[in-house]
């Protein structure tokens, strides 16, 4: 099933400087898998080394964050946006 | 390397320097919008248009900013609502100097740009700007132009 996948801009260099990329899937992780198949170099900032999704890296479908649906589980139908959304924090 | 450049009008310069007073002794925090240059050093990046946010961590709002991911969300829908880019962030450092914190480079991102504004006795001073290098060691200076 084709999903779009929404790229936030500090990571579009390593998707080939595209905003959005469409990719396969019938579950946020296929989908995501597909992504970082596509482009080898974004897998490092999104994943850990063992695999898991950086917890400064938030996943939406739709307006859903994915934490709070089946995480990399959630199903995604045609049609769907995934969102890849940074988490801002900082301070002095 | 080249020195990296932001294009900040003197209105949008004012209103973060406001924000940061507004919010004195926390801090304040928002998005920048604008259009990226090719990254060469003729072509500036441009920043256009603000959108201040709130600051979430309400444990330590004088020495700490949080945005949540919905936050984030709604820059990048305004941006993309403008037809811009998602620049970066600013935010202000309550009696503290323009210069990103350690806490800083743990949390920032390569590629945006953090204006950083330094607001010392509920006054504005110092106005710097910032990327992460890609290797995240550290960061590197962006000279703001302040443009009428």
């Amino acid at each position: 099933m084709g999903v779009k996948v929404i790229i936030p801009t500090p990571l579009r260099a390593y998707a080939g400087k595209q905003e959005s990329v469409e990719v396969q899937g019938a579950t946020v992780g296929e989908a995501l898998t597909a992504l970082t198949a596509k482009f080898g170099d974004l897998k490092k900032h999104l994943y850990t080394e063992d695999g898991r999704l950086r917890s400064f890296v938030n996943v939406y479908v739709n307006d859903e964050d994915i934490r709070f649906l089946q995480k990399d589980k959630t199903g995604v139908n045609e049609g769907d946006t995934i969102s890849i959304i940074p988490s801002i924090a900082g301070g002095a | 390397m080249n020195a990296m450049r932001l294009k900040l009008g003197e209105a949008l310069a004012g209103r973060i320097r406001a924000h940061g007073v507004q919010t004195y002794p926390h801090e304040c925090c928002g998005a920048l919008l604008g259009r990226d240059g090719d990254g060469a050093a003729e072509t500036p990046r441009v920043v256009s248009d603000l959108v201040p946010l709130a600051n979430r961590r309400d444990d330590s709002p004088r020495n700490r900013f949080e945005l949540t991911p919905d936050d984030v969300r709604l820059a990048e829908k305004a941006a993309r609502e403008r037809g811009v880019d998602l620049l970066g962030w600013y935010h202000s450092h309550p009696d503290a100097p323009a210069r990103p914190s350690e806490y800083d480079r743990d949390h920032a991102w390569p590629w945006y740009s953090y204006i950083i504004v330094s607001v010392q006795k509920g006054e504005p001073r110092d106005m710097t700007s910032w990327r992460l290098q890609d290797d995240r060691a550290a960061y590197d200076p962006e000279t703001i132009e302040i443009a009428g």
